[in-house]
């Protein structure tokens, strides 16, 4: 009889240090087939219910001016400068106007250079934004923005901290794979 | 016999009320950007919004604030037959606004039994239009054409009203507007509320459209009017009032009139 009410006990109080909580994205760059094909712009935040910014996650863009093809010399603005990678940045709509114009690039621990076609791993523990979240309902939001291409936005929501492990996953149409979530207790 | 004159006179008063059925926009190229940014704006007046199809509109009266408050210069600034265009580069983080601002008086009467018309201001009216002018009639306008561009994370630095003629306040935020989602602005007339005034919107394509599709709100009693957007987009809002509160005597009437174009993105 005992043994039966101890089981929750226990389970109950693994859950409340929340030390090793964690939450793991994957999200997948689709291969599309076009002419001219430059990776997209990817950003990844954690929302709350009342669409604010809880915690930035990640940002892929072509963090280096001239960009990824370089080998001859960078594309020129119209200013004469090297053109900035930035410039496309508020084509992830969303992502800006919710806090991304906020964030001067590029940002450590957030922003990385433009990722290829596949599946991307990232994982978000202890040393994260996350771990400062108060108990709650919340969402992850990936959006995506291609230069000549289309933009689309993917979302799920989940509980952080997570009670049971926990598996999400949400398909793009577009510009967006498999978006993957996984969020241990 | 003695109608006739008179009847033309009236006529002549009556002209710019009719030209006012020619609407004035601004079209800028995009209004969410980040710093350092260009943007292009063109400028016309034609019965649709936006459709470069009637005059362009003169820029001698285009005041741009930038970010901080301080006012900046247009580049690139040209005169066509449909429509005036200018660049601006956006140099500093936050909300520039810019602005096509008409003002002034027209005034006609008769002379040696010939109609005149004068056009000027509160200053020139004194020297220009003679104190006992036969049959003198005055009156004054207002006009504040604007759109609005943000780099980056958006301020209120250049949005501060200036307290003359009809304004338009935004409490949404002028940088955030998407499609399926409300918005809400003020308008004030003369620095105050403008409650109970007609606000009509139109959005861009009316000409791939068999229906202008305009929508007619109305103020609040606080000046509040909330807006919603079908479809992303530019969308021209527009407003005007008439009243008595004129800056020279002389002048019966005052009109007021505001209009902007923003830009509604997909959510």
């Amino acid at each position: 009889m005992k043994r039966h009410h101890l089981l929750p006990l226990l389970a109950a109080l693994g859950a409340l240090p929340a030390q090793a909580a964690q939450l793991d994205v994957s999200v997948q760059i689709p291969q599309l087939d076009v002419a001219e094909y430059h990776r997209p712009y990817v950003a990844v935040w954690v929302e709350r219910e009342d669409r604010s910014v809880a915690a930035h996650l990640s940002v892929w863009y072509q963090v280096k001016r001239g960009g990824p093809n370089a080998g001859g010399p960078p594309p020129v603005g119209a200013d004469g400068k090297p053109q900035s990678g930035t410039k496309w940045l508020p084509d992830l709509r969303q992502w800006w106007r919710r806090g991304g114009r906020d964030l001067s690039m590029p940002a450590d621990g957030l922003s990385s250079a433009t990722k290829p076609v596949g599946s991307h791993e990232q994982s978000f523990g202890d040393q994260s934004p996350l771990a400062a979240l108060p108990p709650g309902r919340y969402k992850l939001v990936v959006e995506a923005a291609r230069e000549d291409g289309g933009r689309e936005l993917v979302d799920l929501a989940f509980d952080w901290p997570a009670r049971t492990a926990t598996r999400l996953e949400a398909q793009g149409k577009s510009e967006l794979g498999a978006v993957r979530v996984a969020v241990k207790p | 016999m003695n109608r006739l004159p008179k009847l033309l006179l009236i006529a002549a008063v009556s002209v710019p009320v009719a030209a006012n059925a020619h609407k004035g926009w601004l079209a800028p190229s995009k209004t969410v950007l980040d710093v350092d940014q260009w943007i292009t704006v063109d400028a016309g007046v034609s019965t649709e919004p936006f459709v470069r199809d009637h005059n362009a509109m003169r820029l001698d009266n285009l005041v741009i604030v930038a970010p901080d408050g301080s006012t900046v210069a247009p580049e690139n600034a040209s005169t066509g037959k449909l429509r005036s265009t200018f660049d601006l580069q956006l140099k500093q983080a936050g909300t520039y606004r810019v602005a096509v601002v008409n003002e002034g008086l027209m005034a006609s009467w008769e002379e040696d039994g010939k109609p005149k018309r004068w056009r000027g201001n509160a200053a020139t009216f004194a020297s220009e239009v003679p104190a006992k002018a036969k049959g003198l009639k005055v009156s004054e306008s207002q006009g504040r054409l604007e759109t609005f561009a943000t780099a980056g994370k958006p301020n209120d630095g250049a949005l501060k009203p200036t307290g003359k003629g009809l304004e338009l306040q935004p409490v949404s935020g002028i940088a955030d507007l998407f499609a399926g989602e409300d918005a809400t602005f003020r308008f004030l007339l003369d620095g105050k509320p403008a409650a109970n005034l007609d606000v009509e919107v139109i959005r861009d394509g009316t000409r791939y459209r068999n229906a202008i599709g305009e929508q007619h709100l109305k103020t609040d009693a606080e000046g509040l009017v909330k807006l919603s957007w079908a479809v992303p987009g530019l969308h021209w809002i527009s407003a005007s009032v008439q009243d008595g509160k004129t800056s020279v005597p002389q002048a019966k009437e005052r009109r007021a009139s505001y209009t902007a174009t923003v830009e509604v993105l997909s959510p």
